[in-house]
């Protein structure tokens, strides 16, 4: 088990050097010179020439790289050539509205999709399985913006249910705060909750099939705890590598989503640093959003273990 | 699906002039002189929409095909050759750490906007995906014993990778092809709906929804026609898809039929 706990980790470091040597090498070897942009339309050649040594552009690409992982290693990923502030600390000012808004839409997800995949399950080719499969047909389709833009008229327009765009720090309430979170939390969900219904139906229905789902009914245990007890404990494995995938493609959904409602997010600052060019901050933003992937995807290997106690590495 | 395609081909045959702009026909519900109505600039929602399915077709279309090529080779070559397969598996893994949107954000604000760019940055993030699923097949086919009688007969491995293991590959790889078809169709529109994909000058479905989303209030049929559009495009292709699916492989309908009795019983 620690054997394999480190050979897991070993490998986590190993994909995440692979990810800083791609983003290093894309900004790295872009057309445009770094020194020239920092340095503003009005340098003279001498001042683009002392940035170039002061960044260290002249050392060859290896030891370039060292010293710009080194850097990020020690919390440093540079400042904003836009704003000249910390790029860690525009990100953090950001992060607020974005965490709020993923996990708003993983448990709305995760609650939905698995409630969807077991009563599909549970009536295999009944009206709820035949509505999951339509469901999951267009969940799979519809993009965010679609969705956003038709909820937003819909029920912010025309019914003047909810706001129509913006967010509420949680710090003004919790009511507001939720309130300018429903729109964009179900709009971002329609993939996630197709996927994890799907995986849970199928998953369960592998359950159901085995023969100690048998023996449970024959000692006249309930389809309640049939379903809770037995079922959605075994099918757990695969749910929980869905939601784990789920969690780390969130990110490219929250991007657009944060632009449809106006929210101002870690997404809007990569989109507004798009076009201020502000290479910095979409590095950094990169950097963090990849190692979140990885470091879910790891979290979600070590849980298996703690769910089904069968799996031994 | 086909429909589709021959409307987009034909496009420039039966619509209106997608630029032409009428200042005194702006924002008008839909007609029977313009199906769709106008947008905020005048302009014929209903051309703007058709021209846009070419653009998201193409995109589409190029990219899985060079996902789908990009993919079968280093998916073959990894397969075959474990040096190159260690190198290249890791290679993919930080690939698919990278979120999708974020990574082709990335390539297009380095090199700046334009069609080849788009279909580059939704292509490289695409590979990984393929490239796994064909080095599976070939593991898995390199020991049967049709491929190893073959080399044993003095056939060359090129002739065996061609000839015996190269069609094992191709359903799964349609397959996913028409997946990563749909999802790129979905993520060039999401680029360009964040102003990063397809020009602003050439109509696309994704920087329509963006530039109209200001008038949802006055005019919602301008941001719905070429969302419902994206849509029923995605959709058609997803179940083709599908359908390829249930067609190579019985199996997977046969799979779940067999557990449903199970479980009835």
């Amino acid at each position: 088990m620690a054997a394999y706990i480190l050979r897991r980790m070993i490998s986590t470091i190993a994909v995440m050097a692979m990810v800083g040597i791609f983003i290093f090498l894309l900004l790295r070897l872009s057309p445009g010179d770094p020194a020239a942009i920092i340095a503003g339309d009005t340098a003279t050649p001498q001042m683009i020439a002392d940035i170039r040594k002061q960044l260290g552009l002249n050392d060859p690409l290896p030891v370039q790289f060292l010293h710009w992982a080194l850097s990020i290693l020690g919390g440093d990923f540079g400042t904003s050539i836009f704003t000249g502030r910390p790029v860690l600390l525009l990100i953090s000012q950001r992060l607020e509205a974005t965490i709020s808004l993923s996990i708003l839409t993983m448990i709305f997800s995760v609650v939905t999709g698995v409630a969807f995949g077991m009563l599909a399950a549970w009536r295999v080719g009944g009206l709820v399985d035949r509505a999951l499969a339509a469901f999951a047909a267009l969940g799979f389709s519809v993009p965010v913006f679609v969705v956003g833009y038709f909820l937003i008229y819909w029920l912010a327009i025309s019914a003047r249910w909810l706001p129509v765009q913006g967010y509420r720090s949680i710090d003004h309430g919790v009511g507001p705060w939720l309130v300018h979170l429903i729109l964009p939390t179900v709009a971002l969900s329609f993939p996630y909750i197709a996927y994890i219904a799907r995986i849970t139906r199928a998953s369960m229905l592998e359950v159901l099939s085995e023969d100690y789902m048998r023996t449970a009914a024959a000692k006249g245990a309930s389809s309640y705890s049939m379903l809770f007890h037995h079922a959605l404990k075994n099918a757990g494995v695969p749910i929980l590598t869905v939601i784990g995938i789920s969690f780390a493609y969130l990110i490219s959904g929250v991007v657009i989503t944060e632009t449809v409602f106006n929210i101002p997010g870690v997404g809007r600052l990569v989109v507004d640093a798009i076009n201020n060019r502000d290479y910095p901050i979409i590095q950094g933003v990169l950097i963090l959003a990849s190692g979140l992937y990885v470091l879910i995807n790891l979290a979600v290997d070590l849980a298996y273990t703690l769910i089904d106690p069968r799996i031994r590495y | 699906m086909a429909l589709l395609i021959i409307l987009a081909l034909a496009a420039p045959l039966y619509a209106g002039d997608p630029l032409n702009m009428d200042p005194f026909k702006r924002l008008h519900p839909p007609s029977a002189e313009m199906w769709f109505g106008s947008d905020n600039l005048g302009r014929d929602v209903f051309a703007r929409t058709m021209l846009g399915a070419r653009i998201s077709l193409m995109v589409g279309l190029m990219s899985a095909a060079s996902a789908a090529f990009g993919g079968l080779l280093i998916g073959v070559i990894a397969g075959y050759n474990r040096s190159f397969d260690n190198v290249a598996m890791r290679i993919m893994d930080g690939l698919m750490a990278i979120p999708t949107i974020l990574l082709a954000i990335a390539l297009i604000s380095v090199t700046g906007a334009g069609i080849g760019i788009l279909i580059l940055a939704i292509t490289v993030p695409s590979i990984p995906s393929v490239a796994r699923l064909v080095r599976s097949v070939v593991l898995s086919v390199r020991t049967r014993p049709y491929v190893e009688a073959a080399l044993c007969g003095g056939a060359r491995l090129p002739k065996v990778l061609w000839r015996h293991i190269l069609p094992s590959t191709i359903p799964p790889l349609m397959v996913q092809s028409a997946n990563v078809c749909a999802s790129a169709i979905l993520t060039e529109a999401g680029l360009s709906f964040l102003g990063v994909g397809v020009p602003t000058e050439i109509p696309s479905w994704g920087n329509m929804i963006s530039s109209s989303s200001l008038y949802l209030g006055v005019a919602p049929f301008t941001v719905f026609a070429p969302g419902i559009c994206l849509v029923i495009t995605v959709l058609a292709v997803n179940l083709l898809g599908d359908g390829l699916r249930d067609l190579f492989d019985p199996r997977s309908k046969g799979r779940a039929y067999h557990a449903t009795r199970n479980h009835r019983r």
